[in-house]
C-alpha cells in the first residue's frame, strides 16, 4: 500500500499520458470513422468499397500488429515515425476509426426505413436525407456504442507500453522493477487508475442509453 | 438502407456516377500506385527481399522459416487460445448464472468481478500474472485472456438470458420445473443461440489478443516474425510481415463469416437476435 503513495507522482505522470493518448486518438479515431461511416452507404461504389475494405481489415487486425507495422516495418519502406506517443496516437487512431464505423453504420441502419422513404418522398436529396432525417435520429443509437468503443480504446492505450510510449502500463511496470517486493501492490494500483476511466465512462453509456432508449 | 438513401438513377445521374465512380476509383488506384511505385523505388519487390519466403540465406531451408512461423508461431497462438477459450466460455457460463441468483448479496460478487474484469486492460492481467504471482509468459497469457473473456462472455449471457420473453421462465415453473431445470433446459439454450454470433465474435477478441503475448515475451506468430527478421536481417521484415498479417486476416474473417452465417440463418428461424455491442467493447478490443 506504502508503495502506491509513494510513487503516486510516477502514476500521475504515467497517467496523464495515458489520458492524452486516449483523447487525441479519440478525436481523429472519431472524425476519420466519421468519414469512414459516411463513405460507406455513399453511392459511389469505389469509395463503398474502399470505406468496407479498410473497415474488414483493421476490425480483423490486432492492434499489436498495427504497432508492430508502423515501429518495425515501416522504416523498411523509408517511413521513420517518431517513435513513441505520435506513432501510438496513430496505430490507436487507425485501429478504433474501424470501430466507430462499424459503431456509426449499424446506427444509421438502426433508424426505420420508413424515415429514409419518407424523406425520400418529399423530394429531399442524398445529403439532405442524410444530414436531416438520418443522423440526427441515428446519433441517439450511436452514443452509448461509441462510449463502449472509447472505453476499448483508454484499454488498448496499454498496448503502446509494448512500444517505446510511457503510459500508465509502462510506468507501472518500471514501479515493478524497481519495488521488486511490492509488486501486486504496485499493479492494484495501476489498476485503480485504468477504473478511474473505465468504470465512470461504463456507467455514463449504461444512463444514455437507459436515457435514449425509446421503443420504435 | 443504403438502396433508400438516394433515388434509383435516370440516365443523367447515372452519367454522373458512372464519371464519379471512375474518378473515384481512378483516385483510389491511383493513390495504391504511388505507394507501389514509391516501394518499389526502395526496393521492397526485389527478390533478395523476399527469398527469405523460399530460398533463405544462412544455410537454412524454405521450410525451417515457414515451420519456425506456422507451426511454432501460429502454433503458439492457437495454443494460447485453445487454452483461454474453453476457460472463459466455462467460468463465463458459472458467472452468468451466479449473477442470476435471486439473493442480491449472492449476486452481488459476480457483479463486482464482472466489472472490475471488464474495465481493466487484458495486458495489464497478464503483467498481473508474469510480475505479481510470477508465473511464466504462457501461464500468464492464458490467465490475461481467460478473466477478461470470461468477464465479457458473462455479461453476454446475461444479455441473452434477459432478452429471452418472460413467458418462458414462467411457463416451465408452471409446469412443474425446478429453478436449475428452468435456466438449463429451458432458458439457457436459447440464450445461447441467440447469443451465438456475439460468442463468436468474443472468440474472435480473444484471437486477436492473444498477440499481447508479443509484450509479455511469449514466443507467439508474432515474436517468431521478429525472431527471424532478426537472424535473416532487417531487410526481411516487410515479407515476413505480410505473411503474419495475411495469417491472422484469414484465421479472424473466417470466424467473423462463420458469426455472420450463423445470424442469418437464425434470423431465419428463430426471434430477432438481440445484438450486444456487436463491437465486442473490447481490445479487442474493440
Amino acid at each position: 500500500m506504502d508503495a502506491i503513495i509513494e510513487n503516486l507522482p510516477a502514476y500521475w505522470t504515467g497517467f496523464r499520458t495515458t489520458l492524452q493518448l486516449t483523447l487525441v486518438s479519440g478525436a481523429i479515431a472519431l472524425a476519420w470513422g466519421l468519414v469512414l461511416a459516411a463513405l460507406r452507404v455513399s453511392p459511389l461504389a469505389p469509395l463503398r468499397a474502399f470505406a468496407a475494405a479498410y473497415v474488414e481489415l483493421l476490425r480483423n487486425t490486432p492492434l499489436t500488429l498495427v504497432f508492430f507495422f508502423l515501429v518495425f516495418v515501416a522504416p523498411q519502406f523509408g517511413v521513420l515515425p517518431p517513435l513513441g506517443f505520435w506513432t501510438a496516437v496513430v496505430a490507436l487512431a487507425a485501429y478504433t476509426s474501424a470501430f466507430v464505423a462499424e459503431a456509426v453504420r449499424s446506427g444509421i441502419n438502426s433508424v426505420g426505413i420508413g424515415q429514409a422513404e419518407a424523406a425520400r418522398a418529399i423530394g429531399l436529396t442524398f445529403g439532405q436525407t442524410l444530414s436531416v432525417v438520418i443522423l440526427p435520429q441515428a446519433v441517439r443509437t450511436v452514443i452509448p456504442p461509441l462510449i463502449n468503443v472509447f472505453i476499448a480504446l483508454a484499454k488498448n492505450t496499454s498496448v503502446a507500453a509494448g512500444f517505446a510510449t510511457v503510459e500508465l502500463m509502462a510506468s507501472g511496470r518500471r514501479l515493478a522493477t524497481a519495488n521488486p517486493g511490492d509488486v501486486i501492490w504496485i499493479l492494484v494500483g495501476v489498476a485503480f487508475f485504468y477504473l478511474l476511466i473505465t468504470i465512470p465512462s461504463g456507467i455514463v453509456a449504461g444512463l444514455v442509453e437507459r436515457k435514449v432508449a425509446f421503443v420504435r | 438502407m443504403t438502396s433508400v438513401l438516394y433515388d434509383s438513377p435516370g440516365p443523367v445521374t447515372r452519367r454522373r456516377a458512372l464519371l464519379g465512380s471512375v474518378l473515384g476509383g481512378l483516385v483510389v488506384l491511383a493513390l495504391v500506385g504511388l505507394a507501389v511505385w514509391y516501394a518499389a523505388g526502395r526496393g521492397v519487390f526485389e527478390g533478395d527481399r523476399w527469398d527469405v519466403l523460399y530460398a533463405p540465406p544462412k544455410n537454412q531451408t524454405a521450410a525451417d522459416v515457414w515451420t519456425s512461423m506456422l507451426v511454432r508461431g501460429l502454433g503458439a497462438t492457437l495454443r494460447a487460445a485453445a487454452f483461454a477459450a474453453p476457460l472463459a466460455l466455462v467460468l463465463g457460463l458459472l458467472l452468468a448464472l451466479w449473477r442470476t441468483a435471486r439473493r442480491p448479496w449472492i449476486r452481488w460478487p459476480a457483479i463486482g468481478i464482472i466489472e472490475l474484469f471488464r474495465g481493466l486492460p487484458v495486458l495489464l492481467m497478464m503483467f498481473f500474472a508474469l510480475l505479481g504471482f510470477g508465473w511464466e509468459a504462457f501461464t500468464a497469457v492464458v490467465f490475461g485472456l481467460t478473466v477478461y473473456n470470461m468477464a465479457i462472455i458473462a455479461e453476454i449471457l446475461r444479455a441473452g438470458l434477459a432478452s429471452l420473453p418472460k413467458g418462458q421462465a414462467e411457463a416451465a415453473y408452471a409446469v412443474g420445473l425446478t429453478r436449475g431445470q428452468t435456466l438449463f433446459t429451458i432458458l439457457l439454450p436459447q440464450a445461447v443461440r441467440t447469443m451465438l454470433p456475439s460468442l463468436i465474435s468474443q472468440l474472435v477478441v480473444l484471437l486477436k489478443d492473444s498477440s499481447l503475448g508479443f509484450i509479455v515475451g511469449y514466443a507467439e506468430l508474432l515474436k517468431s516474425i521478429q525472431n527471424n527478421a532478426q537472424f535473416f536481417g532487417n531487410k526481411y521484415f516487410i515479407a515476413l510481415f505480410v505473411v503474419g498479417a495475411g495469417i491472422y486476416l484469414v484465421v479472424n474473417i473466417s470466424l467473423s463469416r462463420l458469426a455472420v452465417w450463423i445470424q442469418r440463418r437464425t434470423t431465419r428461424t428463430a426471434a430477432t437476435p438481440i445484438l450486444v455491442d456487436p463491437n465486442g467493447g473490447a481490445g479487442g478490443t474493440p
